[in-house]
């Protein structure tokens, strides 16, 4: 099926099997392998990409039901050269070992951000409140996201650094 | 080579003159990994589109494929080929070795009709995409003939061995030392099977240029992977290129290849284009290597004052029918509290379950999960602080060999550990603090794991740009390997870690150990000095032997090396422009490092303590890890940020141990019934909450000639049994079946009438 | 996969006319659990439906003062609602304990409802199971099977339903409004939708074949206060042992039954004066554990127990 993404601000435009899945999609036909394939079933977050601005899982997710929509890979998020404030926390935080999850773990950080600018809740919200930024709301919203190099607690470190940074 | 064989003399890492050791850098290959850049095997681009490969699982434990018919998965839409034990190239036996120094023997896919566990790869499908080769896969149609499956390990711990070629190891009369000890402890502790779970599931591409076989694959280890793959395709050594720049996690389960990395290359070779094969998350559990289940019996003896008289841990554990791994939960204790009367062992049974093997701390993650625990029991017998307990019963020497530590910061870990953590705040009686619904409590164990230094070569060069580069057939699994390697290199050689350049990951380079047992750094990094002080005298010669540079005449053993100059005294040059003028090409040269021959007269372990706070909720039993501290002793830190990485990834290890790792064996099916991430349950951000890991200053100048040692099993050695021995201060409730679940829990909670 | 075809909806009347005449149609919305399963091909649909993009996402009021979540309204968008959060409290917290946020980004209300069991002999195709292959048995039956329902079970399947978000609606009293194959709007009690698996667990609820869900209807809230609880193995983004939904008087039960359980006799002995304890031993008289599911039967007396308290301490 013809299937238009805009991926990372660059319209893409792929004849496509109705079962490629978005992630499969940018790693083996756009050969944007940032986005991991860890589970394929939506249970560890190492596939999180951002559609529309939002993050999901793009293992569950079908590239035909995505024409017309906008993702960003973790490599729209930032180059080497030009680290975002996000990725540059999470390499001074060693936020990362094997670095597997990171892509996924940094795009979730982006899509938690804005959830929390925009007053979404998380289990950790006290009813009816507002959610405030502190270590317990972090590590619900990033708990999407399995790092088995476990390196939870400098994630909650760099992403307590980048959210100043980019203020 | 002399100059770091005597181990005690100052060397560029120990004299850390620009003080580049030690220093928290970023990772080298960070801001790769970061920004999604780096190719791990699977994401490697081959030189021509590639097939796609899809493997498929037997669906019984034992017996043999009576029948198969895969005319429907040959017929499906982009198929290329189907093969199954009928139809796999010829490959040479199991274990044969065409070249006598191989490190690794043939291991063919598919070698016939015999299914020896669930799971075992039986048949693959190769298709022109990914989409169709996953279709196909569920057309092949095996008929089996199943056997009853031998895999209940609990009800065959009778019929349990000694492993093979050992022994058990007494020293005194244990049984007479503990019948006459005051106070005694007999308990049992059961582990349950547990999966690496790397974030990367096994995977490979492979192609051929000519007779050459260039495979990407996800590995630990280099050179047993590309021997290994040599024999299996029955071909020389050196016409296998394997590659593996980047992994995803390994954690023991990548030490070994599996069949994805021999399918892709049979398919690729047969096929004539490049193919790429994975495991799916859910082969991963069967399919790859597992800890096993540990049943173990801690029987200690005690004075009055706590000094410990007789002491024993034995444990049960299984393999793979035709293995032989054995899960060594007891050997850790041999070197860990003095006791005059000693029996250490263990028992293995083998089942049809898949193949046992080493998981992060293989024997001290599963053996402090017992003895750690009964250590906290027996000090609250005794009346004594569980910390005092273990200071009483600290050995002078190696209570097993009679040894020198070559180094024992246990009790300063353990005393640090103490008062950082607000240890004098634990209330000895359980139950006593409530926090809402919450009971609290603190726990804490110690830490121990052994060093080894393992025989490695390195490469160094450098350029006329004055840039190093490091080469070395090593692997960096998440441990830090690249960053590490720049280091030593920068500070060898006397120049900024920018003009560092660091290759891995590939046979064609230098061979080391590769990434396990928490060898890496040291043995790696032995070889990297030697390479950096071999490089040194070259240059040094190249600069004292050449009449155009203003060290020419000097004495080369008084040259310097520092922010990229070359000295002697006021007279100096920069690296680089030496190195164009007189060596316009470069100069590479080698180095390698082996263990002393006196190594073995010293006992040389690593330690650490652990100190953990818990929440119980005394309405369901759930558990929340509050707080967590370890303070390690590891000899000198290469780097650390990310050795603090390692130590506290481990410690978190060791919260999944203890809450909620565990796959559960149907003995009517012989398969693993949790076998994805949504049923297997690793600790997620949400379980952990403050923690930290703190290194003491150490050298040990008996580990090897820098006087590292090793982090990466070290944090997962007690951490488990910090959180257990916190559960019961918390609420009083032992649970000595892993892991400590809601409903374990509840059950004793409602039995103690919480 | 199996192969299929995929459409896009324009809408709902499209999507139950293409639903009605192409054979082996699924609607998918978020597609977070039909995906997971299409994978495994345990779901083997020939043709997709897509319908998240229908107009069918709003949340909006209803003339008796409660709230019309559409179908296609992501689960997030429900649990951030304002009007959720203040009315339906125990709807935002079923909601926010379930799946992980990029999950409840893309999964859909009605998509929610109908997930299936996460019951690891279901999730194997090696393994016999009734809900998935007809007539084939029941692995879990004799097998491990902690995590198997308590209430209503039969020999041919003790699986549960794992949905957080339908025990909060249970005990809110929702309805639902479909389409049905002939174009036609319909509304029912949510407790009318799941089946008990009886003989034919593969049946899992009472929509006519090729019916569409188009909203949920919140009732007014009920007086007093609400709260949602489930117990889990890890902290977050892991399935229940199980949960307690309570609103006022009324109280449901998850990961218990086949379906959201709605704990009429407890509820009964609630109004009667019963003190919560004795309200849901009520309840739990009716229960049948296996064995090592024992477990769940001091555990929802203990939770419910603990909720029901917490709620009317709140009210009061």
């Amino acid at each position: 099926m013809r299937t238009t993404i805009t991926v990372n601000g660059e319209a893409r435009s792929l004849d496509l099997d109705p079962r490629t899945t978005l992630l499969d999609t940018l790693r083996e036909h756009l050969k944007l392998t940032g986005a991991k394939k860890g589970c394929d079933h939506g249970q560890c977050g190492a596939c999180t990409v951002l559609v529309n601005g939002v993050r999901i899982n793009s293992c569950l997710s079908l590239a035909v039901a995505h024409d017309g929509d906008e993702v960003v890979s973790i490599e729209g998020v930032g180059t080497v050269e030009t680290l975002h404030p996000v990725q540059q926390a999470f390499l001074t935080h060693d936020a990362f070992q094997c670095g597997y999850c990171t892509p996924g773990q940094i795009c979730s950080t982006l899509g938690m951000l804005d959830e929390l600018a925009a007053g979404w809740p998380s289990q950790e919200t006290a009813p009816g409140a507002a959610p405030v930024f502190n270590d317990a709301e972090i590590r619900e919203r990033m708990s999407g996201n399995i790092c088995r190099c476990s390196a939870y607690p400098q994630i909650v470190a760099a992403i307590k650094d980048a959210r100043e940074a980019m203020a | 080579m002399s100059s770091v064989n005597d181990w005690a003399a100052p060397n560029p890492v120990t004299t850390n003159r620009s003080g580049i050791i030690g220093k928290p850098v970023d990772r080298y290959e960070g801001p790769l990994k970061v920004t999604g850049t780096a190719p791990y095997a699977y994401e490697v681009q081959p030189p021509s589109p590639p097939a796609y490969g899809v493997m498929v699982g037997a669906s019984i434990a034992v017996g043999r494929i009576a029948a198969v018919d895969t005319a429907e998965a040959e017929a499906a839409p982009g198929v290329l080929t189907v093969w199954t034990h009928l139809n796999v190239p010829a490959q040479p036996a199991r274990g044969t070795k065409a070249h006598p120094r191989s490190t690794q023997g043939s291991k063919p896919a598919f070698e016939s009709d015999r299914v020896t566990y669930w799971g075992q790869p039986v048949a693959l499908v190769v298709a022109d995409t990914l989409e169709n080769a996953v279709a196909a896969s569920h057309l092949v149609r095996l008929t089996y003939e199943a056997e009853t499956p031998d895999v209940d390990f609990r009800a065959r711990l009778a019929d349990a061995g000694q492993p093979l070629g050992e022994q058990d190891m007494e020293v005194g009369d244990f049984d007479g030392g503990f019948a006459a000890s005051a106070v005694k402890l007999d308990e049992t502790w059961v582990t349950p099977i547990q999966n690496h779970c790397q974030m990367e599931p096994c995977a490979s591409v492979v192609w051929w240029e000519g007779d050459k076989c260039v495979a990407h694959t996800s590995i630990q280890m280099v050179k047993p992977a590309q021997h290994g793959l040599a024999e299996t395709l029955g071909i020389d050594r050196d016409a296998v290129h394997l590659l593996t720049r980047y992994i995803g996690g390994g954690f023991g389960g990548k030490g070994q290849t599996y069949d994805d990395l021999t399918l892709a290359a049979l398919a690729a070779r047969a096929l004539g284009r490049p193919v790429k094969v994975a495991f799916t998350r859910q082969q991963m559990m069967h399919g790859t290597i597992h800890r096993p289940a540990t049943v173990m019996r801690v029987r200690l003896g005690a004075e009055k004052d706590g000094r410990l008289n007789a002491f024993s841990i034995m444990t049960w554990t299984h393999c793979h029918k035709e293995g032989s791994f054995t899960e060594h939960a007891s050997n850790f204790a041999r070197a860990l509290y003095a006791a005059p009367n000693r029996l250490t062992g263990h028992r293995l049974i083998k089942l049809d379950l898949p193949h046992a093997g080493p998981m992060r701390a293989p024997g001290e993650a599963s053996g402090t999960m017992s003895l750690e625990c009964a250590m906290d029991e027996l000090a609250e017998q005794l009346g004594l602080d569980p910390v005092e307990l273990r200071i009483r019963n600290e050995p002078p020497v190696d209570p097993e060999n009679g040894r020198p530590f070559s180094q024992r910061q246990l009790v300063r870990c353990l005393k640090e550990g103490a008062q950082l953590f607000g240890w004098d705040r634990r209330l000895p009686t359980p139950g006593l603090v409530r926090d809402g619904r919450w009971l609290v409590g603190m726990g804490m164990a110690a830490a121990i794991r052994g060093n080894f230094l393992l025989p490695a070569k390195c490469s160094f060069s450098v350029d006329a740009d004055g840039v190093i580069t490091v080469r070395q057939g090593m692997t960096d699994i998440g441990t830090g390997t690249y960053t590490v390697l720049a280091q030593i290199a920068a500070e060898t050689l006397g120049v900024t870690l920018g003009e560092v350049r660091v290759e891995i990951g590939d046979s064609e380079l230098p061979p080391a150990p590769g990434s396990g047992g928490q060898f890496g750094a040291a043995s790696a990094g032995s070889a990297a000095l030697a390479a950096g002080m071999n490089l040194r005298r070259a240059i040094a010669e190249l600069a004292t032997g050449d009449p155009n540079s203003p060290l020419y005449g000097d004495d080369p053993t008084l040259v310097t090396f520092q922010d990229g100059v070359v000295a002697i005294e006021n007279k100096s040059e920069t690296l680089a422009t030496l190195i164009r003028r007189a060596a316009p090409a470069g100069l590479t040269i080698e180095g390698d490092s082996r263990p002393a021959a006196d190594m073995r007269e010293w006992s040389t372990q690593t330690y650490g303590s652990h100190y953990c706070e818990v929440g119980v909720d005394t309405v369901t039993g759930e558990v929340r890890v509050r707080r967590m501290l370890g303070v390690f002793a590891a000899g000198r830190i290469l780097n650390y940020k990310t050795a603090r990485s390692q130590l506290t990834g481990g410690m978190i290890w060791g919260v999944g141990s203890a809450l909620t790792e565990g796959n559960v064996v149907d003995p009517r099916y012989g398969s693993l019934i949790n076998q994805d991430l949504a049923q297997y349950l690793v600790p997620v951000q949400a379980d952990i909450g403050e923690l930290d890991a703190i290194m003491l200053d150490e050298v040990d100048d008996k580990a090897n000639p820098m006087g590292v040692k090793g982090v990466g099993e070290l944090g997962n050695s007690g951490a488990g049994a910090a959180v257990a021995n916190a559960i019961y201060n918390a609420c009083g409730v032992r649970v000595r079946d892993y892991p400590i679940t809601p409903d374990k829990l509840l059950a004793g909670l409602i039995a103690k009438g919480l | 996969m199996k192969a299929f075809t995929y459409e896009r909806a324009s809408d709902a009347k499209a999507a139950v006319r293409a639903a009605a005449e192409t054979p082996g149609a699924r609607f998918i919305a978020g597609g977070t659990n039909l995906l997971d399963l299409m994978k495994l091909e345990i779901e083997q649909p020939q043709h997709l439906i897509d319908v998240s993009r229908l107009p069918m996402a709003g949340i909006e009021e209803t003339a008796t003062g409660g709230l019309r979540l559409g179908a296609a309204a992501t689960n997030s968008a429900v649990s951030a609602d304002e009007r959720v959060r203040a009315r339906y409290p125990v709807l935002s917290e079923a909601i926010l304990a379930g799946g992980s946020p990029q999950l409840r980004n893309k999964a859909s209300v009605a998509g929610n409802l109908l997930q299936r069991t996460r019951c690891a002999y279901f999730y194997d195709t090696s393994k016999p199971c009734n809900k998935r292959q007809s007539g084939s048995g029941c692995g879990a039956l004799e097998g491990l099977n902690r995590n198997a329902a308590i209430f209503g079970a039969s020999d041919a399947c003790i699986a549960t339903h794992t949905s957080d978000m339908a025990v909060a609606l249970t005990a809110l009293c929702a309805d639902i409004e479909t389409l049905t194959p002939s174009g036609d709007a319909r509304r029912f009690p949510l407790a009318d939708l799941h089946r008990l698996p009886g003989e034919t667990p593969h049946i899992e609820t009472h929509l006519i074949a090729g019916e569409l869900i188009t909203a949920v209807v919140l009732p007014p809230p009920p007086p007093g206060a609400q709260a949602y609880r489930k117990v889990r193995d890890r902290a977050s983004y892991a399935g229940g042992l199980a949960s307690v939904a309570v609103a006022g008087g009324q109280v449901a039960l998850g990961m218990v039954a086949h379906k959201p359980w709605r704990a009429e006799a407890a509820e009964a002995a609630l109004s009667s004066g019963a003190s919560a304890s004795e309200a849901i031993a009520q309840e739990l008289a009716g229960a049948s554990p296996l064995g090592r599911n024992d477990f769940k039967i001091p555990l929802v007396a203990r939770l419910a127990t603990a909720v029901i308290t917490d709620v009317a301490g709140r009210a009061a």
